[in-house]
């Protein structure tokens, strides 16, 4: 009786279904990346060839090149963006309550709250009536603005779970307020910093509608570039990008797993 | 202003002088990044379209005219309602609104299946529903469009299985659009409905069940209104994407199939876009998401009220 009210039935079979909804795509097309044939439609037994294509073939310096504007642009954006969410997180949860409290917050997850095609509008108008051209630049300013709301969410969840006590401590035994950050509060909300950083990482590699206004001529991220590519037909090489950045994606949540249980573990 | 001291309410790592440097670079960042392109966005909606994609700096109401009213090819015919952008913002609503739904009926039997299963496992499970999550949009649309397109293996695989005769069409109708979006945001639903369950007290489910309530009642009568606020949150983060997916309706769906994130790209592409219009349909779309914010927000403030059962 006591397990009773916790069981419905058929909910189980519906997590079965969503699990099955969610990864069938994934799995034919990881499936399908092993196929040697040229064709998408006929199996010609397991190869891997498409991606030796990735990174050998016609297309690879286009896609070498996207890849490393992608990578370099989550690096930055990802860092400047938990820097600022990690100052931010402290004035709102360390400081006391201040006039403009609750503003900020809003400010800080407006991001969330305009959809993504507005901002993406917004953002272009904006870098051509200030007359700055785009490019490389104009999509990191981008990534670094929608990235903040993303790092700042498990960094201030993080700060909330950590005893005013020993700041207070260090600030008594004559710690400077820079010694009390970096030697005391830094490494205890260091679980939720690095859970901000690779969410913010993960959501400017992501990035497809914004950056796809920003960008600007001849400029290209793996997105944009995959999104180019498909737009001809899904040939069998996105097929193997495609299993290549969900690795990434897998190794990613997987660290920021390990990082929070161990963050969980510790005060 | 009640200055508190140095160990007051302040916090005890004396951060209280450092607010402003703390809090510039947000503001800063957020401010002219975002809250000023908004801003000139508005005003943008109402300047008149330049023939190569640009702007003349005129004040006129052309945009949201464009978008409302029809005046005939030549603009002198008698002014009647124009139906074209509102039917695709309708289309758009009604699409955003039944992938909520459906993300509804599937996402909630899975977050409270995975909330009732033992603590150990559970971290699993959400493992699991968060993978999908994390994978970057473009490809899990790609690989869905891979999966049900007409000789792709989902027919095959039907077919072979003797279900289907002939491969049917789902690529290019409204149909695979909703696949698509109900399929993008599934995981948004499931993790705040999670996280209410889980904080959920089961005792009240079990005072019901000694009240001789059915496990049906229960879930209606208790359960819902309890761990309402996690359904609020999770329809609001489908609901919300929803109504502005542009790769959804692009890969997926086709010409008949155009939602707001189609129609406002396409003003901005080359020379045959119109900014001042894009803006203003991208005014309204935001007008959208705003009152529906603003819907989450009084059914927040009530769910603070007599729901809150802790």
């Amino acid at each position: 009786m006591r397990k009773g009210v916790r069981h419905y039935p058929g909910f189980g079979w519906m997590t079965v279904l969503c699990l099955f909804i969610l990864y069938a795509p994934l799995i034919v097309v990881m499936a399908y990346s092993f196929n040697g044939s040229t064709s998408i439609t006929t199996w010609g037994g397991f190869s891997l060839r498409w991606y030796v294509d990735v990174f050998t073939g016609p297309e690879a310096p286009r896609f070498k090149a996207a890849a490393w504007n992608s990578l370099t642009i989550a690096l930055i954006a990802a860092t400047v963006a938990t820097a600022i969410a990690t100052a931010a997180a402290v004035a709102m949860h360390r400081a006391g309550g201040f006039r403009g409290r609750s503003l900020t917050f809003a400010l800080i997850n407006l991001p969330l709250m305009v959809p993504e095609i507005v901002i993406a509008v917004a953002t272009l108008i904006f870098f051509t009536m200030v007359g700055i051209t785009t490019g490389y630049m104009t999509i990191l300013i981008a990534h670094i603005t929608f990235c903040i709301p993303f790092a700042y969410l498990p960094i201030a969840a993080r700060l909330q779970g950590i005893d005013e006590g020993y700041e207070q401590a260090a600030r008594d035994l004559y710690a400077g307020r820079g010694q009390a950050f970096f030697l005391v509060l830094l490494p205890l909300m260091l679980p939720g910093v690095i859970s901000g950083y690779l969410l913010a990482f993960i959501i400017s590699l992501d990035d497809f509608i914004i950056t796809n206004f920003v960008k600007g001529a001849g400029m290209e991220t793996l997105p944009t570039a995959i999104f180019g590519s498909v737009k001809q037909g899904i040939k069998p090489n996105i097929m193997a990008i495609s299993t290549l950045m969900l690795a990434v994606s897998a190794l990613f949540v997987t660290l920021s797993y390990l990082v929070n249980r161990r963050g969980r573990q510790s005060p | 202003m009640a200055g508190p001291g140095a160990s007051g309410g302040g916090g005890g790592g004396g951060w209280r002088p450092m607010l402003v440097p703390l809090l510039l670079p947000t503001w800063l960042t957020i401010g002219i990044f975002l809250v000023l392109p908004v801003a000139l966005m508005a005003v943008y909606s109402f300047l008149t379209k330049e023939f190569r994609g640009g702007v003349i700096w005129e004040f006129t109401l052309a945009a949201y005219d464009q978008f409302f009213v029809n005046r005939g090819l030549f603009g002198d015919e008698p002014p009647t309602i124009e139906w074209t952008y509102i039917a695709i913002f309708w289309r758009s609503i009604w699409q955003a609104g039944l992938a909520t739904l459906f993300c509804l009926l599937v996402g909630f039997p899975t977050a409270w299946f995975i909330a009732t299963r033992p603590a150990s496992q559970r971290g699993v499970w959400l493992f699991l529903i968060t993978i999908p999550y994390w994978v970057n949009l473009l490809i899990r649309t790609v690989s869905l469009k891979f999966l049900i397109r007409d000789n792709g293996p989902l027919n095959e695989g039907l077919m072979a299985l003797g279900v289907l005769d002939a491969p049917v069409t789902l690529i290019n109708t409204n149909l695979a659009v909703q696949l698509g979006l109900f399929y993008s945001y599934l995981p948004f639903m499931v993790l705040p409905i999670y996280a209410a369950v889980e904080r959920y007290n089961f005792a009240l489910s079990e005072a019901a069940a000694d009240l001789y309530a059915s496990r049906w009642v229960t879930l209606r009568e208790i359960v819902i209104p309890v761990v309402r606020p996690g359904i609020v949150a999770g329809c609001i983060l489908v609901f919300v994407p929803s109504l502005g997916a542009f790769l959804a309706p692009d890969l997926l769906g086709g010409a008949k199939t155009f939602m707001i994130g189609s129609l406002i790209e396409e003003q901005f592409k080359g020379s045959l876009g119109n900014w001042p219009f894009g803006a203003a349909a991208s005014m309204i779309l935001m007008t959208l998401v705003l009152a529906a914010l603003l819907v989450y927000a009084r059914s927040a403030a009530q769910g603070a009220g007599p729901g809150a059962a802790r």
